[in-house]
């Protein structure tokens, strides 16, 4: 039962929450930036249209082949299928499962080097669990920047290139700003997701918050006085992460409101504003 | 400048959707010279927008050639002159550098709604031409200000009106400084009483001798600016010639029935 002198007991054993929160918390950076990369190259790869056997799509007097199985060759997109297959495995399957396999299989006949980061963490058991977080982090933060993307309006996209921007200018300035803004919700959720999910890292042995309440559990005898402890410090984690993102979200739409003062870039501001400077002189 | 230099040669245009099944356009050829304003009138799935569409590559034709400035646009390479040797080399078409030539206004606007006024007029000539800003933002209030905007510079898309909008998407579209201007139904998303305003900058534009291509519903502006009206119809051209021709001798029977039901 949950008493002060478990408490106490507890406490005694603090330090080791403190080693699994700096753990938990590099776990999920570096998932969180390992993930997004590899999301970012998954969302380009379900978007491109690279079509490689597009020549069989041409007949011999160069006219479009419009039916048929040429036809449907030609219209193939292999960077497509490969990401596609990718994110409905990652995300059909347990996290679990994928921890272990990467873990026990993929990882077993890699020798990697035994040192400890920050002195306690074991960088064997460690990377496993940052590759398996970072992938399947990965197959959903990919899906959530495909529909950001999509959602903006191709006439958007029409714009900006009809004013002879190419598609890399077109994703810079006009698409991604206009996404990020609209996925920064399901963005937060997805980086909370993370941290909350390190803790399965704990089935191999990563010295995380929850290594930390079953070791504590070890030595005290006590299992809910940690799992207090463990479940204050998991939310004092998150809450700040989602509110720091949604401090972002307020700062991006301000394009979204009819009132109150438009932001233009500092620079092109300071012209403006000599140019109206100017226009009052003029009128003296 | 000769009356009827060419600008743009399109050669029996065809585009397919469905695999064939639906034919937008269905074999044009037109010749847009310099100076033109053409105005291309039609029922609604006629095909006027697909082939205005398809000028700027927004959407790719199934088959045809569009010649712009003597470059087929359509294919991927064309033969040039080596300047060096004088020999014909294969050069690659840069489909973004004619679209710089070419300014494109949009029934829906289609301004940058997270990019205030002034920053949607100079993003793509400081990005794209490598214009300096304090020299793009010159050019931008220049252009404000004929258009009667210059005090909406520092505003967003959202605060204006419809009719201030499309007004900003035109001037948005000459800061490239482009040889020919495609409008797609500039009017047709406007309450009646903002058309005015986007047309009378539209007419202004046509004297200062900018070659247009309008699709539009607008007869009295066809009437009154263009020099050339394209009537379609299932995808074909179906009659061409002067407004005065078009509008009051009409020969087919399509055309003359289209005009009994909008004028």
């Amino acid at each position: 039962m949950i008493s002060r002198v478990g408490f106490a007991r507890t406490f005694q054993f603090l330090s080791m929450f403190r080693d699994g929160l700096i753990c938990t918390i590099s776990l999920s950076a570096l998932t969180v930036v390992f993930g997004f990369v590899l999301a970012l190259i998954l969302a380009v790869m379900r978007l491109s249209n690279l079509r490689p056997m597009y020549f069989l799509a041409f007949e011999k007097d160069g006219r479009l082949r419009e039916q048929g199985f040429l036809a449907a060759l030609a219209r193939f997109r292999p960077l497509n299928f490969i990401a596609t297959v990718y994110v409905e495995v990652f995300r059909a399957t347990p996290l679990l499962v994928q921890l272990f396999i990467i873990y026990y299989i993929v990882f077993a006949p890699i020798a990697l080097p035994t040192f400890k980061l920050f002195g306690f963490i074991r960088f064997e058991r460690f990377l496993p669990g940052v590759v398996a977080l970072a992938m399947n982090s990965g197959a959903y933060l990919s899906e959530i920047i495909r529909a950001g993307i999509q959602s903006i309006d191709g006439g958007q996209t029409e714009a900006a290139r009809s004013l002879g921007m190419s598609q890399m200018q077109n994703m810079r300035f006009i698409i991604l700003p206009q996404a990020v803004k609209n996925i920064l919700p399901a963005i937060a959720n997805e980086f909370v997701t993370i941290i909350k999910e390190s803790s399965v890292c704990y089935t191999i042995g990563v010295q995380e918050i929850m290594y930390a309440v079953s070791s504590v559990k070890g030595a005290t005898f006590s299992i809910g006085e940690p799992l207090i402890v463990a479940t204050l410090v998991y939310f004092c984690l998150t809450f700040p992460t989602s509110k720091i993102i949604a401090y972002f979200e307020r700062k991006m739409s301000s394009g979204d409101r009819r009132t109150g003062p438009a932001k233009t870039n500092r620079k092109v501001q300071a012209l403006l504003d000599e140019h109206s400077r100017k226009a009052m002189r003029s009128m003296k | 400048m000769a009356a009827t230099e060419k600008l743009i040669e399109v050669k029996n245009l065809k585009k397919h959707y469905n695999k064939g099944t639906i034919k937008a356009l269905d074999g044009v050829s037109v010749d847009i010279n310099r100076g033109d304003v053409m105005v291309v009138i039609g029922p609604s799935g006629s095909g006027k927008s697909t082939l205005l569409r398809s000028l700027n590559l927004l959407e790719e034709p199934t088959d045809g050639e569009i010649i712009f400035d003597g470059v087929d646009i359509t294919k991927k390479k064309y033969k040039s002159m080596d300047d060096a040797t004088g020999r014909p080399v294969m050069v690659k078409v840069s489909i973004d550098e004619h679209r710089q030539k070419m300014g494109m206004v949009f029934q829906h606007f289609n301004l940058f709604p997270h990019k205030t006024i002034i920053e949607n007029m100079i993003l793509a000539p400081v990005q794209v031409l490598n214009m300096p800003q304090d020299e793009a933002v010159d050019k931008a209030l220049k252009l404000l200000r004929r258009v009667g905007l210059a005090d909406r510079a520092a505003a967003y898309p959202i605060q204006l009106s419809g009719g201030q909008k499309q007004r900003i998407a035109i001037v948005r579209a000459l800061m490239m400084e482009p040889s020919v201007m495609l409008f797609d139904e500039p009017t047709s998303a406007l309450d009646p009483e903002m058309v005015g305003e986007v047309l009378e900058v539209m007419k202004e534009l046509a004297n200062e001798g900018m070659t247009m291509v309008v699709v539009t519903h607008e007869m009295g502006f066809a009437r009154e600016v263009g020099n050339r009206v394209l009537f379609m119809a299932d995808g074909k051209l179906v009659e061409e010639g002067t407004p005065e021709a078009i509008f009051d001798h009409p020969q087919h029977p399509r055309l003359q029935d289209f005009l009994s039901k909008v004028l």
